[in-house]
C-alpha cells in the first residue's frame, strides 16, 4: 500500500469574532489515498469549507485565523511537505499546479474580464513555464477535455457568455490544467441543475480515473457520496464524528448523527414488506451555537441514544476493533462501547481500549 | 464590433445628456434673468433715452415673452454666440477662449497628480486593509478633504514661492513664454490642487479595490497559485477601474470649481478668475456663457466616461 | 441598534471621540466667546499690528492690530452659525426632495434630472453665481449654499427611500390603506435617519470650507463680518510679513472640518458595522 496522497492530522481552525472564539474545525484527522476519492459530508457550518479552505490556506487574511495541526502532502517528486507550515511561496508553487480547488459557485468564480482562454492559460504558463501560444493551444486542449463543444471559439469568449454548467467544467479545466495530484473539490455541483450535475460528476469520475489523481470532495448530499465516493469522513460541529469506506458506512452506519443523516434519505423510508410511511425522517433539533457548545458530545442534544457519559465529555475518535483494520473511526461512546462488546462476544481482543478522557476537553 | 445593443446603449446615455443639458440651459437663463433685472438698463446704463430702450428691446427681441426670449437665446448659443461681455467689450466666446488654457493646463496637471497619488494609495490601502499603513492613508485622506485650497495654497506660495524663491508667486509667465515656463508656473497651483483631490480618489479606490478584492474570482486566482502583486493588479484591478473612472470624471468638475480659487490665489489669468471679477463687476453675460460651457463640459465628460465603461467591461456591451 | 449600544460602539473608536471632543471644545469656546476672550474683536490697535504670538496675545495681531485668538473665536460663531444652517436647510429641503423621487415613481426622472443639472456645476461655481443673483448677505450665503447642497442629500435620501420601498412592511401598510403621507412619516422618515445624520455632519463640514472659500474671493459675506474665511481674505497681503495671520485661521477650519467628517464618518460606520467589518 503506497502513502496516502494527504495526510491531515489534528487540524484546527478558530476565529476570533467579537463575542469571543469560535473553533470552526476542531481535531479533524483523515487520509487520501492516491487516485483515490474522499468524500467530507455534513451540513452548514459543519466546518467543511473551511477544513479545504484552511488546507488550501486561502482563508482571507482579515479573518485572523488560528490554526494548528499538520497536513502531510506527498509532492510529485515524492517529498512530503506540511502544507500548514509552508512557506508562502512554496504553497504558491503547489496551488494551481499539485493541489488544485474548484468551488461551489461557478457563476461568480472567473473573472468576468478576462477570457477563459486566458484564466486557463496564466496558471499553465506559470507553473508549467509555456509560451503564450502554447498555453494558449493548452488551454483549447483542456476545454476539449471537460468536454465544452466549439472549444477553438470559447477559448476567446467571456464567463457571462457560458452557462452555469459550462462555466463549472471551465473551473474543472483551469484546475485541472497542470494536472494536480490532489483537486479538492467544494461542494462543485450544489449550484447546479440535477442533469448538469450529474454529467459534471461523470465528468470528473473520468478525469480521475485517466490522471490517477486524489479527489477531497466535499458535499452535503449522500446520494453523490454512495455512487462516487471512496472514502466518507462524516463531520459534525467542526469534528469528524465518523469515517469509514463508503460501502461500509452506508451498510452500517455507527455514529448516531450518520444513522439519522441516511433515515433521511427518501429511499430509506421504506422498507420492505412495509406500508409507505406518511413523514419523511428529520434529525430533530438543531446544531448549536459554535460560541456556546454543549459539555460533551456535540451531537448529544439532539440524540435519541444520549447516556450520561455523553454529557460528561467530548468522546474520543477511536478506531473500530474490527477484524479490517484501522480504516474505520466513530466518535460515539455507546457505538465504540456495542462494538467492544460484540468483539468481545466473538472472542476477538479488541483493538484498542476506548479512552475517554474524563477531564474536559479545553476548548 | 460595435453593435446593435452598443448604439442602443450610446443613444440611451445620449438622451440622458441631452436632457440635463436643456435643464441646465434652462437653470442658467432663469438665473441670470433673475440676477441681471433689467437687461436693457443693464446694457446701456443710465444714460439712456426711451427711444434707445424702445430700439434695443426690439433688437434684442426683449420686448417678447420670456420663453421666447430663451428660444432667441438659445438659437444664439447654437451658434456659438454666447453675448459680448459688458467690461471686456469683446464676445463671451473669445473672452472664456483667451482664458481657456491656463485653466485647461491647471485642471489636467492637477488631475494627474491627483490620480498618481490617489490610486496607487488606494491600491496599497486596500491590499493592507486594517493595518496601520491603512489608517494612516485613510487619516491623511481625511485631513486632505478638510484643507481649504486657497490656504493650502498660501502656505505652498509662502514655503516655496516666497521663502524658497523655487516658483513664481503668482501669474502665468510673461505673454508669449514658452510652454515650459508656464508650466513651471501652474506647478504649485497644480499641486495644491491635486494634493487636495486626492483624498477623494484615495478612499474611492480604496473602497472598489476592497469590493473586487472579497469576490469570488480573485479567490479563484489565488487557488491558482499567481502572485500576490498580478492578483491584485492584474485581476482585482481591472474590475475595480470602473468606480475609480467614475470618480476621476467627478475630479474634473471638482478641479474646475477648484481652479477658481486657486487661480484667484496665485493670479492666473484663466476662466475661474474670469467668473470670479464677472461676479464682482455684475458682467452677466459672461457669468452665463462660463456657467453654460462649465457645465456642458461635465457633463460630456461623464458621458465620455460612460461609453469608456463599454470598452473596459466586456458585459456593459451585451 | 439600540441606543446605549450603539454610544458604546461609538466609544471604542477613540478617534471618533477625540473628534467630538474636539467640537464640543469649538462649541463651547464660540458660544462663551465673550467670556474667554481678553480683547474685543473688532478693537483695532495699530501700534500692535502683526505681532507674533505672545503670552498676551496667545495668536498674535492681524494687520489692523486686532487679536487674532478673539477674532478667531469670534468668528467661530459666525462660520459655525452659517454652515449650521445651511447643513439644517440641506438636510431638510434634500430630504424632502429625495423622498418624494423614491416614493413616487414618476417624480422621480425629472426629479433626479434637476438634481442631475444642479450637479453639473461645481459647488463653488453654482455657489458664485447664486451670491450673484440674490445679493451678498448672510443670508443669502446661507440660502445659497443651501441650494448647492440640497441635491447631494437629496440623492442619498433617494437611495435610501427606493431601498425602503421595497421592503414588505411598506406593502403591508399600503394594502391597510394608510395614507401615503403617514407611510412617509411614521415608516420610511425614521429609517432614513441614519444616512441623514451622516449628511448633515459631513455637509457641515462642506459648508465651513465653502463659506470659506467664497469670503475668500470676496463673493460671501461682507468683510466686515468676521468669519474666518474674511479673516483670510483680508490679511492675505501681509502674509509673507507675519504667516499666522492667514495660518491659524485656516487651522481652525482644518480642525473643525475634519472633526465634523470624523464624526460623520463615525456614525456611518456605525450604521453599516457588520457590512463594513468583515471582508
Amino acid at each position: 500500500m503506497s502513502l496516502p496522497r494527504l495526510t491531515v492530522r489534528n487540524l484546527s481552525t478558530s476565529f476570533p469574532t467579537e463575542d469571543g472564539l469560535v473553533r470552526s474545525v476542531a481535531d479533524v484527522s483523515f487520509t487520501i489515498a492516491p487516485g483515490k476519492t474522499t468524500a467530507l459530508v455534513g451540513e452548514s457550518g459543519s466546518g467543511k469549507s473551511v477544513t479545504s479552505l484552511t488546507l488550501m490556506r486561502l482563508l482571507p487574511k482579515t479573518a485572523q485565523a488560528q490554526v494548528s495541526g499538520e497536513a502531510a502532502f506527498v509532492t510529485r517528486e515524492g517529498r512530503t511537505v506540511d502544507l500548514l507550515q509552508l512557506h508562502e511561496a512554496s504553497m504558491r508553487r503547489l496551488r494551481g499546479n499539485q493541489v488544485s480547488m474548484i468551488f461551489q459557485e461557478p457563476m461568480t468564480s472567473l473573472n468576468p474580464v478576462l477570457t477563459i482562454g486566458e484564466q486557463i492559460a496564466e496558471g499553465v504558463r506559470l507553473h508549467l513555464g509555456l509560451g503564450r501560444a502554447a498555453a494558449l493551444a493548452h488551454a483549447r486542449r483542456m476545454l476539449d477535455l471537460v468536454e465544452i463543444p466549439a472549444a477553438a471559439q470559447r477559448v476567446h469568449e467571456y464567463p457571462h457568455q457560458l452557462s452555469g454548467g459550462m462555466r463549472q467544467r471551465v473551473m474543472i479545466a483551469l484546475a485541472m490544467a497542470c494536472e494536480p495530484t490532489l483537486l479538492i473539490a467544494d461542494e462543485p455541483t450544489t449550484a447546479l441543475d440535477v442533469t448538469i450535475q450529474a454529467q459534471i460528476l461523470a465528468l470528473m469520475r473520468r478525469l480521475q480515473a485517466e490522471t490517477g489523481m486524489s479527489l477531497l470532495f466535499i458535499t452535503h448530499n449522500l446520494g453523490v457520496v454512495a455512487h462516487h465516493a471512496d472514502d466518507v469522513v462524516v463531520l459534525y460541529a467542526g469534528r469528524v464524528v465518523e469515517s469509514a469506506p463508503v460501502r461500509d458506512l452506508f451498510a452500517e452506519p455507527w455514529h448516531p448523527y450518520t444513522q439519522g443523516l441516511l433515515a433521511c434519505l427518501p429511499g430509506q423510508a421504506r422498507r420492505a414488506g412495509q406500508p409507505k410511511p406518511r413523514r419523511l425522517f428529520a434529525i430533530r433539533g438543531q446544531v448549536s451555537s459554535p460560541l456556546s457548545p454543549p459539555p460533551g458530545c456535540a451531537f448529544e442534544p439532539r440524540c435519541n441514544h444520549a447516556e450520561a457519559a455523553c454529557r460528561g465529555a467530548m468522546p474520543a475518535l477511536v478506531p473500530a476493533p474490527a477484524p479490517a483494520g484501522n480504516e474505520r473511526q466513530a466518535r460515539c461512546v455507546r457505538a465504540v462501547a456495542k462494538l467492544q462488546q460484540a468483539a468481545l462476544a466473538r472472542g476477538v481482543a479488541p483493538r484498542a481500549k476506548p479512552a475517554v478522557w474524563s477531564a474536559k476537553v479545553p476548548r | 464590433m460595435p453593435t446593435l445593443s452598443a448604439f442602443r446603449f450610446i443613444a440611451s446615455k445620449a438622451a440622458g445628456m441631452l436632457a440635463v443639458l436643456a435643464i441646465v440651459a434652462v437653470l442658467v437663463f432663469v438665473l441670470t434673468r433673475a440676477a441681471s433685472g433689467d437687461p436693457v438698463s443693464v446694457l446701456l446704463g443710465d444714460q439712456a433715452t426711451a427711444a434707445d430702450i424702445e430700439r434695443v428691446k426690439r433688437d434684442y427681441g426683449l420686448d417678447q415673452p420670456l420663453p421666447v426670449q430663451f428660444g432667441y437665446w438659445l438659437r444664439e448659443v447654437a451658434r456659438g454666440n454666447l453675448g459680448q461681455s459688458i467690461f471686456l467689450q469683446r464676445p463671451v466666446t473669445q473672452a472664456l477662449a483667451e482664458r481657456a488654457e491656463p485653466t485647461a493646463l491647471l485642471a489636467l496637471m492637477a488631475l494627474a497628480i491627483a490620480a498618481a497619488i490617489g490610486v496607487p494609495c488606494g491600491i496599497v490601502s486596500a491590499v493592507v486593509r486594517g493595518r496601520v499603513l491603512d489608517q494612516v492613508f485613510t487619516g491623511v485622506a481625511m485631513l486632505g478633504a478638510s484643507i481649504p485650497s486657497f490656504w493650502l495654497g498660501l502656505v505652498l506660495m509662502q514655503a516655496f514661492a516666497v521663502s524658497l524663491g523655487w516658483f513664481p508667486v503668482s501669474g502665468y509667465g510673461a505673454p508669449g513664454a514658452p510652454l515650459a515656463e508656464r508650466l513651471h508656473a501652474l506647478v504649485l497651483p497644480a499641486t495644491v490642487l491635486g494634493l487636495l483631490n486626492s483624498a477623494l480618489i484615495t478612499r474611492f479606490t480604496r473602497a472598489s479595490m476592497l469590493d473586487v478584492l472579497g469576490e469570488d474570482y480573485v479567490r479563484t486566482a489565488r487557488s491558482k497559485g499567481l502572485a500576490e502583486h498580478t492578483v491584485v493588479l492584474k485581476h482585482a484591478l481591472r474590475n475595480a477601474l470602473v468606480p475609480i473612472l467614475t470618480v476621476l470624471g467627478l475630479t474634473v468638475a471638482l478641479m474646475i470649481g477648484g481652479a477658481v480659487v486657486t487661480e484667484t490665489v496665485f493670479g492666473l489669468p484663466g476662466v475661474g478668475n474670469l467668473v470670479v471679477s464677472a461676479v464682482l463687476r455684475r458682467d452677466y453675460p459672461v457669468i452665463q456663457g462660463a456657467l453654460l460651457v462649465i457645465a456642458a463640459l461635465y457633463v460630456l465628460i461623464n458621458f465620455a466616461i460612460d461609453l469608456l465603461y463599454a470598452v473596459v467591461d466586456p458585459r456593459v456591451k451585451a | 441598534m439600540p441606543l446605549p449600544r450603539a454610544i458604546r460602539q461609538l466609544m471604542h473608536r477613540r478617534i471618533v471621540l477625540v473628534a467630538a471632543g474636539v467640537l464640543g471644545v469649538i462649541a463651547v469656546l464660540a458660544l462663551a466667546a465673550p467670556w474667554v476672550t481678553a480683547f474685543d474683536p473688532h478693537d483695532t490697535a495699530v501700534l500692535q499690528r502683526l505681532k507674533s504670538p505672545t503670552a498676551e496675545h496667545l495668536l498674535g495681531t492681524d494687520e489692523l492690530g486686532r487679536d487674532l485668538f478673539s477674532r478667531i473665536v469670534f468668528g467661530a460663531r459666525y462660520s459655525l452659525a452659517i454652515a449650521a444652517f445651511t447643513a439644517l436647510g440641506a438636510v431638510v429641503c434634500g430630504t424632502a426632495l429625495g423622498l418624494a423621487a423614491g416614493f413616487f415613481r414618476r417624480l422621480d426622472a425629472p426629479l433626479m434630472r434637476v438634481v442631475d443639472a444642479m450637479m453639473s456645476l461645481p459647488d463653488i461655481l453654482l455657489a458664485i453665481a447664486l451670491v450673484a443673483i440674490l445679493g451678498p448677505s448672510l443670508a443669502n450665503v446661507v440660502l445659497a449654499l443651501v441650494l448647492v447642497y440640497t441635491p447631494r442629500v437629496a440623492r442619498v435620501v433617494r437611495a435610501s427611500t427606493l431601498v425602503l420601498r421595497e421592503l414588505l412592511f411598506i406593502e403591508a401598510v399600503r394594502a391597510l390603506g394608510v395614507r401615503t403621507s403617514r407611510i412617509l412619516w411614521r415608516h420610511i422618515l425614521p429609517h432614513l435617519m441614519s444616512p441623514i445624520l451622516v449628511q448633515l455632519s459631513f455637509i457641515f463640514a462642506y459648508a465651513i470650507l465653502a463659506e470659506a472659500g467664497l469670503s475668500f474671493l470676496g463673493v460671501g459675506v461682507s468683510p466686515d463680518t468676521p468669519t474666518w474665511g474674511t479673516m483670510v481674505a483680508g490679511s492675505q497681503p501681509y502674509a509673507h510679513q507675519a504667516f499666522w495671520v492667514v495660518l491659524f485661521p485656516g487651522l481652525a477650519i482644518i480642525f473643525t472640518a475634519l472633526s465634523l467628517q470624523l464624526l460623520g464618518d463615525g456614525v456611518r460606520d456605525l450604521l453599516d458595522p457588520k457590512l463594513k467589518k468583515v471582508g
